[in-house]
């Protein structure tokens, strides 16, 4: 194997951080979202359901930004990326965007004036804000799988253009890659409040993770079989990785039957990632079962880590394949900034990640245990 | 394949219209979190309880200001990217890196922290709280910081050159980025306004209470310590400003000509035009009035400088678009075959043109082939619109100076012992939105005034747009201002509700309970018993 540049090393470390990124949104707030999609269900009462706000009350605002912090590093790591995925998928982002507006005012909103009528609407937009983002990320994550309609024009600067309709988005792949990301939150969800929540809600809650885990198993199971069928993008020959980031340059692409297999063909090794999805959801599931809900949390985010892990080694160096004009293709070498940039863009990031994980922990801890029905009526700023 | 001309104006009224009514909680976030971090820090050192009280009060109005101030960010970020597609790709590698780093070292602070602000009163020691409120107050305004770090790389690039193979700006030195003398000025100038409309806000609420006799020992503390904060901040405010003037004056010549509305070059000493009608088409004032000598103090900061006017930029203009034809040409032939040693070298030697060339390539899409009309008409691209610059800066100076002297009376009333009921009293509720017209208006001025550029004199607004159909555009910004109107009235509506109802009793609760009341129960799930 050839020695890699700086610059193809700080490409591949920015995809492993993309990824860092996508399963820290997935887990930290898809676990909110969950909870938003099941708040309905699981407070059957006023009481109920401001409790289960309560408990992910203090949180649910900073674990947003890994969300916001995601796009900004798109944007600043893959321009090219952030640029034609976003418009490509235009009426698909303003759905995703709409609903994600509706969640901070429903969480601040809601509770401050007691009238039935009103809660009730803001539970709803609680619900589309939990459930919409949800469907379009997995939808976002299977499209990957499928291929976008998209090719750039020349106009002395590459502009990309997308052929494709909204609806093609939400093919069936895609549905279904949404609902394994819905499953999963609600999994998430439902294990946050059965470590902070109490009673009836502890119950309800235990009776939706019961159900999640498994049914999340069930869909990644048939997009699994979807996928091996499916037509992939392989690169014929070999590609520098240290290559100018430029989409023009004409990439020696294809579209094979099962072609996203081929990574899992060349190393065994990475079918490891969704033999882990397998057991850290199915152990989860079990222990949620148990009342054990603590160590189910963590076997859920190890479940998200495998799933995202199992699309990303089938997809690799791909980030957003091109149908149209598969030369046209985004790829980890292709669609990155400079060195320069992605480098200073590491270095935040080697100071600033481990200081949020240190402070966000130190919230968790500072608000840890139960979250009772006194608490939130005694708190001026309860949720 | 390049967006038209109405899906373009369409990009632009959407991004106008979400940044706006962004900016209409953004200042007082900054400027209130201060507020509520020196209450709280009274509280802490001298253990008063009633500074509890106001910071808690005050806390609950943030708060519902925040909420929205959150949601409308969230959609201008992923903006440039469902919008600006071209933009995205052109930038990003420069003007993606600060916006991810205020994701990294101040939104997340910010938001992870104003969790247990609000909550954690329970659960924290006074110095833990105190320190809590201290950071959310340091991440918003480091937010802003790197905001308008970004924002200054459109308005005058530094630290980024053009690479012509990968056909993008590219980071060449991220301290250049980070010390842009438009974006630190900006900096400074924009989140003291927000401190200014933030004790605005303060003052004229505890001016209502103190009319109406409620609340009279935390309306009174609070009223002196906003009115304070207040002037110190506004006189920043304008000193700042100045020094803006003075950046953009030599950076960005045709905002500041038109934004003085100077047609003609003015030989040293420069007048100033108080009231102008100018008239676009006629590239001329139909009337003015003039303060003579005053311009030039004001922007040049002396005597001898003359200021150059919008019509012979325009010249000036034409010249450069000439100038880039060459590298825009050049540029093409390096894309079909990037070892062309001449094309790299002609291309070298008018690259600093580049962005001239397109604004020409809108009229003449093959730019070798180009008219003089058709550069003269590009040229004119170049000045922005005159009236609105010329009115929505002077609507903003007068505003900050009004502001000035309503905050000078708030401090002289604050130092009165007893709080007798006066005109100031009365008048003062109604000066609240002053600050955020100011603050609109300033954005109105940088913005504008930036056209024709997303990213000045290196690349047409007009380029920048994605190539989106008019009808997605239609439904978007429709969508937009539907969503966002509906938020606005609900959030003026708590705001007024929490007013008038004023601090609580301790223990009481602001938002009333349907405790134990099994009023969800929806009819698909109701036979359902646990």
């Amino acid at each position: 194997m050839e020695v890699l540049t700086t610059y193809a090393i700080l490409k591949i470390t920015w995809w492993l951080l993309l990824g860092v990124l996508l399963m820290a949104l997935a887990i930290m707030v898809g676990m909110d979202m969950g909870v938003g999609t099941i708040l309905r269900y699981v407070g059957r009462t006023d009481e109920d359901r401001r409790i289960a706000l309560n408990i992910i009350g203090p949180h649910w605002d900073g674990n947003q930004v890994w969300f916001v912090l995601g796009g900004g590093a798109i944007f600043a790591a893959w321009p090219t990326l952030y640029g034609t995925a976003f418009s490509g998928l235009y009426v698909v982002m303003l759905v995703l965007l709409w609903s994600m507006i509706l969640r901070p005012l429903g969480f601040e909103y809601r509770s401050k004036l007691a009238s039935a009528k009103w809660r009730n609407l803001w539970d709803w937009t609680l619900f589309v804000s939990g459930f919409v983002p949800m469907l379009v990320y997995g939808a976002a994550i299977g499209n990957i799988l499928v291929g976008f309609p998209f090719h750039f024009a020349q106009e002395g600067t590459a502009v990309s253009v997308y052929t494709g309709s909204f609806i093609t988005l939400f093919n069936p792949f895609a549905i279904l890659a949404g609902l394994v990301s819905v499953s999963m939150s609600t999994l998430m969800g439902s294990l946050m409040l059965m470590n902070r929540g109490e009673g009836a809600l502890y119950e309800r809650a235990r009776r939706v993770a019961g159900l999640a885990g498994p049914l999340a198993l069930i869909l990644f199971t048939i997009a699994g079989i979807w996928v091996a069928n499916m037509k992939g993008f392989v690169i014929n020959g070999t590609l520098d990785p240290g290559m100018q980031a430029s989409p023009l340059t004409n990439l020696p692409v294809s579209i094979v039957s099962g072609g996203w297999l081929q990574n899992y063909a060349n190393h065994p090794i990475l079918w490891l990632l969704p033999l882990l999805t397998y057991i850290s959801v199915m152990l989860a599931t079990l222990l949620a079962r148990m009342g054990r809900s603590h160590v189910a949390w963590w076997l859920g985010a190890l479940g998200w880590i495998g799933i995202l892990g199992t699309v990303a080694a089938a997809t690799f160096p791909f980030l957003m394949p091109s149908v149209t004009d598969p030369a046209h293709s985004l790829m980890v070498w292709n669609a990155s900034s400079s060195a320069n940039t992605l480098g200073w863009m590491l270095g935040w990031t080697i100071v600033f990640v481990p200081t949020i994980i240190v402070y966000t922990s130190w919230c968790y801890w500072v608000m840890r245990g139960k979250v009772t029905a006194k608490q939130v009526a005694e708190d001026d700023h309860a949720y | 394949m390049v967006p038209s001309d109405l899906v373009v104006d369409l990009s632009r009224w959407q991004f106008a219209a979400t940044a706006l009514y962004h900016f209409l909680f953004v200042p007082l976030t900054l400027g209130l979190s201060f507020i509520l971090a020196a209450m709280e820090t009274v509280y802490v050192t001298t253990g008063r309880t009633i500074y509890k009280e106001m910071a808690q009060f005050w806390g609950k109005l943030f708060a519902i200001n925040f909420a929205l101030g959150v949601a409308t960010g969230l959609t201008m970020e992923f903006e440039f990217g469902t919008n600006w597609s071209t933009y995205s790709y052109y930038v990003g590698d420069v003007f993606g890196a600060p916006l991810a780093v205020e994701g990294l070292m101040a939104f997340f602070m910010e938001s992870t922290f104003v969790g247990l602000m609000l909550l954690g009163w329970h659960r924290l020691n006074r110095v833990q709280h105190l320190t809590v409120t201290w950071l959310v107050a340091l991440g918003s305004n480091l937010s802003a910081l790197w905001i308008l770090i970004a924002n200054g790389f459109m308005q005058d690039p530094h630290g980024a050159t053009f690479n012509p193979f990968t056909q993008r700006l590219e980071l060449t030195s991220f301290m250049h980025l980070l010390f842009n003398p438009d974006a630190q000025a900006k900096f400074v100038h924009t989140s003291l306004a927000g401190y200014v409309t933030a004790a605005i806000f303060v003052v004229g609420i505890s001016a209502w209470y103190l009319s109406k006799g409620r609340h009279i020992e935390l309306a009174r503390r609070s009223l002196r310590m906003a009115a304070l904060f207040g002037v110190l901040s506004s006189v920043g405010v304008i000193t700042l400003g100045d020094a803006l003037g003075f950046i953009d004056g030599g950076k960005q010549p045709t905002k500041l000509a038109a934004m003085e509305g100077l047609w003609e070059t003015e030989q040293a000493p420069a007048s100033f035009n108080a009231i102008a009608f100018p008239s676009q088409e006629e590239q001329r004032n139909l009337f003015a009035i003039k303060i003579p000598y005053l311009l030039s103090i004001l922007v040049k900061h002396d005597l001898s400088t003359p200021i150059v006017g919008i019509n012979q930029l325009e010249q000036e203009a034409a010249q450069r678009i000439k100038n880039g034809i060459p590298a825009l040409m050049a540029l093409q032939a390096i894309q079909k075959n990037p070892d062309n040693k001449q094309a790299l070298a002609t291309f070298d030697a008018h690259k600093q043109d580049l962005g001239y060339a397109f604004l020409l390539k809108r009229y003449a899409p093959d730019v070798a082939k180009a008219t003089p009309t058709q550069i003269e008409k590009a040229a004119k691209d170049t000045i922005p619109e005159v009236w609105i610059l010329f009115w929505s800066f002077r609507l903003m100076v007068a505003a900050g100076f009004a502001m000035l002297v309503f905050l000078i009376f708030a401090t002289l009333y604050s130092l009165k012992t007893d709080c007798r009921r006066t005109g100031f009293l009365k008048i003062a509720p109604w000066f609240i939105p002053v600050p955020f017209f100011a603050c609109e208006m300033g954005w109105v001025t940088a913005e504008v005034g930036r056209q024709p550029w997303t990213v000045y004199e290196q690349l047409p607004t007009w380029i920048s747009a994605s190539t989106h159909s008019a009808s997605y555009m239609i439904f978007s910004l429709t969508g937009f201002v539907l969503l966002y109107t509906c938020f606005i009235v609900v959030e003026m509506y708590l705001m007024t509700k929490f007013v008038r109802q004023g601090p609580d009793e301790p223990g009481s609760r602001a938002g009333g309970s349907l405790a134990g009341q099994p009023v969800f129960a929806h009819p698909l799930l109701a036979p359902h018993r646990d």
